[in-house]
């Protein structure tokens, strides 16, 4: 809007604008640091923001698919598959480690590439195309492994895994935190500066609009997929320097924690609304809650039925948004 | 109860909505037997009086007697069963149940054992469509009819409920003419029955055809209820619109030129044989035909937006290769196409994000998106266009569907479009905002665009184009010049 802003419309942008995961999340902040001693700590906050880099950048590749209306239920196989190949490379074939990365990163583009095709060429339902790489992946990993972890990995990639960014001696940032905020910073880019950017979006806002301006839909709903899987790898080498090894069932289940990252920070599950910032904020969310009941020694299973009524608190509070947008005509 | 007695007495209605009054203290009668006309611009309040009427909203004050009695509905069933009854615009049939199922929606006929009794449900369902004259298999499945046939399923399925009020809205929007015969017909059966039918619309002819009285809204009030016989058109339009709109029809001449788009021999796997067809310059000409003639499978088959299977494109004499809709975006050819909602626009979406989609370079700078650039030529294209809207911001969803229209307009005129396809420009658009997007089209063609507009409504052809061609069974079936229209000599073409 043109107008000066009053106060009630700051707060009510504030509540129900893009970033609406932000007064909550500050809300929680406050609530750990005084009930948990610890949550206040700079130890605390680069530990929390490391368990989440993983699950933050796998939601910054599953934002573009979900902003075409879609979910990548591939996801976290593609990262177990990848994760198994990068190994393999490092160890069987002592490829150089960023040959080996660029290679592990392509694999997981092709991966998504495929899956893809089978939506916009064969018609194939992205739900089940993505359900059967899914299950194709982790039967790839068991196979190909033996079920076996790939170990033996050389120390050369313990860096950007378990390293820190260090200034002057001091270790000051973990390295995956760092690509966390370099993936964000990229995927913030690509969404809202860049022509195929907006493409993604327009197709996710309605298809058949896009094609009849001009625009190869088909196209954008297939790279969003590469794009996903791509990024998907990338956290598969992240993870196999963390690990120190391949893990047959590195990655299961992180489809899903993506997913819950994304729509904490807004992006709909019909396409074309979100933004990248809130999904890192999303995410940050979910790490902030984990990290304080983890503080307050609640127990891992107490804290998945946690998540789910958070995860459905956040889905009736924009069914209520739109609603009241609906309304307000 | 005998013909000529008040059926529906409204008293003093008014309904509020949060900053909206939507209807201020609406008083009228609709006699039995009668078809009653409600006419109004979009926003008049038809809508929300029907809603009232059928206890989907509750009103703040005032009430009305149905059939001589204080009537207090709160839900639409409880309305169906008193014997008033709604035939809405968007059909809310189920698509995969069959025509007798669909009637007796909910209300199976059941059998001693307790089953449903099939054999009666399509009996009595066979007994509502003969009354209406309507040859109609009862066993079809409601997807595989026109939207004229499911019209006609709805208007049973009211009739069902013993209606003696039957409220059709906007029944006319997505019928051809000689559908729209075929309605005219069942109304005067019903009529003949005994039913009283409140027929809302926005085409004036049809209400000198069929109304006998007729009622006025405007801003949530009521401005009159009188005899057709007591108006005439202009004057019923003027009380509508508040204003005196002028000409309904604001035809500008302009100066026609070469041709700018040529079509020879164009055919699709499905409808399409030989349609061959030419635009000039400063032309506007106008496709009219049947629904499923094949009006605007021509159009998207030029447009790149179906595949062809023969046929050349000409444009500025020169053979052109259209293969998909990026190659007729090249050769700056234009679409706002029929469904304006679902396929034009991206609702969710701004003003901006909608103005600039189909060449995005125009608001890069160095090959990024610039937001500054993009405001400005939403802005551009708002003041041109006298869009209203409070910002370029605004999500088109929020727009009325005159201002939609133009923001589909703005999108083709941004990538200085030459050839413009219109596909039923100003269905669903009210009188005033009509005339609007008739100017427009008038003024592009006066500027040297060539523009082509597909429409069910003969007279708004007739009004606007310099030329028609006709389309019937997926080929151009005739041509008329400008010096020749008239109503019936298109219908010729049509159907014979």
């Amino acid at each position: 809007m043109d107008k000066p802003k009053t106060l009630k419309d700051r707060l009510t942008s504030l509540i129900f604008g893009d970033y609406m995961i932000l007064l909550p999340a500050l809300i929680l902040v406050v609530i750990w640091t005084v009930v948990a001693p610890n949550f206040m700590t700079y130890s605390n906050w680069m530990n929390l923001l490391r368990q989440v880099s993983l699950i933050a950048i796998l939601a910054a590749g599953m934002f573009f698919p979900m902003l075409t209306g879609a979910i990548d239920l591939g996801l976290g196989s593609v990262v177990g598959i990848t994760g198994i190949v990068f190994a393999k490379l490092l160890v069987d074939y002592q490829m150089n480690t960023l040959l080996a990365a660029i290679l592990t990163v392509l694999l997981g583009a092709a991966i998504g590439a495929a899956a893809g095709i089978l939506i916009t060429k064969f018609g194939v339902p992205s739900f089940i195309a993505t359900l059967g790489v899914q299950f194709i992946g982790r039967g790839m990993c068991y196979v190909i492994t033996n079920s076996y972890p790939v170990s033996g990995l050389p120390d050369s990639i313990a860096w950007f895994g378990r390293g820190y960014l260090s200034v002057g001696g001091t270790d000051l940032i973990p390295w995956p935190v760092v690509f966390m905020f370099i993936v964000f910073a990229v995927v913030a880019f690509i969404t809202t500066k860049t022509k195929f950017g907006r493409f993604v979006y327009t197709v996710g806002g309605n298809e058949e609009a896009a094609y009849l301006s001009g625009i190869n839909s088909q196209a954008i709903r297939t790279s969003v997929f590469a794009i996903c899987d791509g990024i998907g790898a990338l956290v598969a080498v992240i993870l196999v320097s963390r690990l120190n090894s391949g893990q047959p069932q590195g990655g299961t289940g992180w489809e899903f924690k993506a997913v819950i990252a994304s729509v904490m920070g807004g992006a709909s599950l019909s396409g074309g609304k979100g933004n990248a910032i809130g999904v890192a904020l999303g995410a940050i969310f979910v790490g902030v809650l984990e990290n304080g009941m983890t503080l307050l020694n609640i127990s891992s299973y107490h804290q998945q039925v946690v998540q789910g009524v958070v995860l459905i608190l956040a889905i009736m509070f924009d069914v209520y948004k739109n609603r009241r947008l609906a309304e307000a005509k | 109860m005998n013909r000529g007695e008040v059926i529906l007495d409204i008293k003093n209605i008014t309904k509020t909505f949060p900053g909206v009054k939507a209807l201020t203290d609406v008083s009228f009668q609709v006699k039995k037997g009668s078809v009653h006309a409600l006419v109004g611009e979009n926003g008049a309040g038809k809508s929300t009086l029907i809603k009232v009427l059928t206890g989907v909203y509750k009103a703040d004050g005032g009430g009305f007697l149905f059939k001589g009695e204080e009537a207090h509905v709160t839900k639409p069933l409880e309305a169906q069963k008193l014997g008033l009854s709604v035939v809405h615009q968007e059909l809310k049939l189920s698509e995969t149940l069959t025509v007798a199922e669909n009637i007796f929606l909910g209300r199976p006929f059941m059998t001693k054992a307790h089953l449903v009794d099939w054999k009666k449900l399509r009996e009595e369902a066979r007994k509502l469509l003969d009354s209406l004259n309507v040859d109609l298999d009862v066993n079809r499945e409601v997807f595989r009819l026109s939207i004229a046939q499911k019209q006609i399923v709805e208007i049973c399925k009211a009739m069902s409920f013993q209606s003696d009020l039957l409220i059709m809205d906007e029944p006319s929007a997505t019928l051809t003419d000689k559908e729209l015969d075929c309605l005219f017909h069942i109304i005067d059966i019903l009529k003949k029955q005994g039913v009283t039918i409140v027929y809302i619309s926005h085409r004036m002819e049809e209400i000198f055809r069929i109304a006998d009285t007729v009622t006025i809204l405007r801003d949530g009030t009521h401005v009159a209820t009188m005899g057709v016989e007591e108006v005439d058109r202009p004057k019923l339009i003027s009380m509508m619109v508040g204003r005196e709109i002028g000409d309904e029809y604001p035809k500008l001449e302009s100066e026609i030129g070469d041709i700018a788009l040529e079509v020879k021999n164009l055919s699709t796997k499905k409808l399409l044989h030989d349609v061959s067809f030419h635009v000039r310059h400063g032309e506007i000409v106008g496709f009219s035909g049947l629904v499923g003639a094949g009006r605007t499978e021509t159009v998207r088959a030029v447009f790149g937006a179906d595949k062809r299977t023969g046929g050349e494109i000409f444009i500025d004499g020169k053979q052109v290769r259209i293969q998909s809709v990026i190659d007729a975006v090249k050769h700056k050819i234009a679409l706002a196409p029929e469904d304006r909602k679902q396929q034009g626009l991206v609702l969710i979406h701004s003003i901006n994000y909608n103005t600039s989609i189909v060449n995005l370079d125009q608001v890069c700078t160095g090959g990024f998106l610039d937001a500054k650039k993009e405001k400005a030529l939403a802005q551009k294209y708002i003041d041109m266009l006298a869009t209203a809207t409070p910002s370029t911001e605004q999500e088109v969803r929020l727009l009325s569907g005159g201002n939609q229209q133009k923001v589909v307009l703005s999108k083709w005129l941004a990538v200085d479009s030459d050839i413009l396809f219109f596909d039923e420009p100003t269905r669903g658009i009210d009188v005033g905002a009509k005339a609007e997007i008739y100017k427009l089209m008038c003024r592009l063609a006066q500027q040297g665009k060539a523009v082509v507009m597909i429409s069910s409504d003969l007279p708004e052809l007739i009004g606007i184009c310099d030329r028609i061609y006709i389309m019937r069974e997926g080929t151009i079936s005739g041509c008329v010049e400008r010096a020749d229209f008239s109503q019936e000599r298109v219908m010729e073409y049509a159907v014979s």
